[in-house]
């Protein structure tokens, strides 16, 4: 990615002795105006968080800024219990863990044909599968509705005996949005790696798969890493294909659900904080833990090599 | 140029593909192509050929030509306010979000203190659910029980949310809170590989911090500038999420997102209306689509 500028040696930093003193007022401006603008956009989560600790009627009497006199979990736990959250968030993991492992492998390798095979009409299904992740949802969600009322699926499956009203239903939506953007940016990844590693393993008589599984793959662990941290978020925060293949209430994703959430607790909104809250925490424990590859994921796709 | 062509020279005759390879090439490659062509292109056609059509969504197909598309543009009357709104996210996203989170990238590039807890900061609200930052937006601004009103003080509460007039603004901020990081991101990368020997060499040669932003810097960020404007128009045409959270997208919150939804989902199941909404919002991304495509091709052929 950077190889460019690695290879070219930084050139020795002139000495900027006498602007010194004007810097530092810059940097003094630079820091207010940053730690202000990160404050205010930090601000409406925290707000969240006070009011989720707080009884609503303590709020109310005395005013969102006030001095706590209680603090407590009790709302998370109300949350928890009495709307089963935790069902919501195995609704969640169930579409997003398979959704984004299928996603990966299915994308690597027609990132792996189109970019190191050299296949014919590899450009075409590049661009088929860019295009189609560029596409605003509302466009295929009509037909998608139909087409999954009308496929049959066995008891076992989908109680509702269609794919409509099932995981299933959203998973796959999900794996074939979000092929699109994995194929891109696997393809542009893979374009960087050398060619030389795998003409050596042809010469040497490997078949497609082993070029795919044992030469290619092992090579883009950190850009399946930075993806996976990246699509589970999307797919985890998705709110509109939970909404629209899904009618059985117990089925949807946790953030679908939260809408439920809300006009069941629609007068405490303290309690409200605490399930948005609580179906922010998982993205951010994973931001957190994981911020480089995250960020990675993006700027790969962005920055072509 | 000599590279690419010694490469190709390089590259080895037809290649014989045992069974087994073309085995595993059709599966892998077939599921993916399938599924893309079935849940993705093919539903966009199938809403295209729907969009001529009256269908309940039950009862027989009926060929209404252009129906639709006339019904939409004269006697509906959510469309030109949901189209209005939707090239207002626009220009909130284009022209406040990302040139404001291109002011931040220069500034945490600039190599300040704490830069990364800067960064951080200012990207969380990306990582949040749109869902989520809806639910947000309404404990912050709603009438009754919202903080911003309990702030504010005062005998008659604004409704910021209610209020037909006012509401849209308050979510556009809430749209840009989150975009703003978005970009940073983008062009924090774009920065990072920037070769700092041009910024050197025009500061060597009298440059102004700022001529050398306008003039060496933000050229050779142009990829990402594609890529921002790509992003911001493909995100307001989606927008969705924040406005069905906070009231479905109804009173002054309207959106052609949203008209495709009330018209499929639901008791009103016009299917060959809401069709034709959504192939409006087709044509016009697929224009930028496009362009974004032929631009990339082009950079593809360069290799």
């Amino acid at each position: 990615m950077t190889a460019p500028a690695a290879t070219a040696p930084p050139a020795p930093r002139p000495a900027h002795a006498p602007r010194a003193p004007a810097r530092r007022r810059g940097r003094f401006g630079v820091h207010l105006f940053l730690s202000t603008v990160s404050l205010a956009f930090l601000a409406p989560l925290l707000l969240a968080v006070y009011a989720s600790l707080r009884p609503y009627e303590e709020t109310a009497a005395y005013g969102y800024f006030s001095l706590p006199r209680h603090l407590s979990f009790d709302y998370y736990h109300q949350a928890f219990t009495d709307s089963g959250m935790g069902r919501y968030f195995l609704n969640s993991l169930l579409i997003a863990v398979p959704g984004v492992l299928l996603t990966l492998f299915l994308a690597s390798f027609v990132a792996f044909a189109v970019s190191r095979l050299r296949i014919r009409g590899g450009l075409v299904l590049l661009m088929l599968f860019t295009a189609g992740n560029l596409l605003p949802q509302q466009v295929i969600v009509t037909p998608l509705y139909v087409l999954f009322n009308k496929i049959p699926l066995p008891y076992w499956m989908s109680a509702s005996l269609t794919m409509y009203d099932s995981l299933w239903a959203v998973i796959a939506v999900q794996i074939a949005f979000q092929l699109g953007f994995c194929v891109f940016v696997l393809a542009n990844f893979m374009r960087t790696l050398p060619r030389e590693i795998l003409e050596a393993a042809i010469v040497d008589g490997a078949g497609v798969w082993a070029q795919y599984r044992r030469v290619t793959l092992p090579l883009c662990r950190p850009a399946l890493a930075a993806l996976g941290t990246l699509q589970f978020t999307w797919m985890y925060n998705d709110f509109l294909w939970g909404l629209v293949f899904l009618s059985d209430g117990d089925k949807l994703p946790v953030t679908s659900a939260l809408n439920n959430l809300r006009g069941q607790f629609f007068t405490d909104y303290n309690l409200l904080a605490a399930g948005s809250v609580l179906v922010a925490l998982p993205t951010i424990v994973v931001f957190l833990l994981l911020q480089r590859h995250f960020i990675a994921g993006l700027t790969l796709g962005a920055s072509k090599g | 140029m000599p590279n690419t062509r010694a490469r190709r020279a390089k590259r080895p005759g037809p290649r014989h593909h045992t069974r087994r390879d073309l085995a595993v090439l059709g599966v892998l490659l077939g599921i993916p192509i399938l599924l893309d062509l079935a849940l993705i292109w093919g539903p966009t056609l199938a809403s295209v050929g729907l969009s001529f059509t009256t269908w309940d969504g039950i009862g027989a197909i009926h060929w209404a030509g252009l129906t639709n598309y006339d019904n939409l543009f004269t006697t509906y009357p959510q469309f030109w306010p949901a189209v209005r709104h939707n090239l207002l996210w626009l220009a909130a996203l284009g022209l406040l979000a990302a040139p404001f989170g291109l002011l931040l990238a220069v500034l945490i590039d600039r190599g300040v203190r704490f830069s990364r807890f800067y960064q951080s900061t200012l990207y969380m609200p990306v990582v949040l659910s749109l869902a989520v930052v809806g639910f947000i937006a309404q404990l912050i601004l709603s009438r009754d029980q919202g903080a911003l009103n309990a702030v504010i003080g005062g005998r008659n509460p604004t409704d910021w949310l209610g209020n037909p007039g006012l509401n849209i603004w308050m979510v556009l901020l809430a749209a840009c809170w989150r975009h703003t990081g978005y970009v940073m991101i983008l062009y924090l990368a774009g920065l990072k590989s920037v070769d700092p020997g041009l910024k050197e060499a025009a500061a060597l040669d009298g440059a102004s911090e700022r001529q050398a932003f306008f003039r060496i810097v933000l050229p050779t960020l142009r990829p990402v500038n594609v890529i921002v404007g790509v992003i911001t128009v493909i995100e307001s045409l989606r927008a969705f999420d924040i406005v069905y959270a906070i009231n479905k997208g109804r009173n002054g919150l309207e959106l052609l997102s949203v008209l495709v939804t009330d018209n499929i989902i639901g008791e009103a199941g016009r299917i060959g209306f809401g069709s034709a909404i959504a192939v409006v919002l087709l044509l016009v991304s697929l224009g930028f689509i496009v362009t974004y495509l032929v631009q990339e091709l082009r950079g593809e052929e360069r290799r």
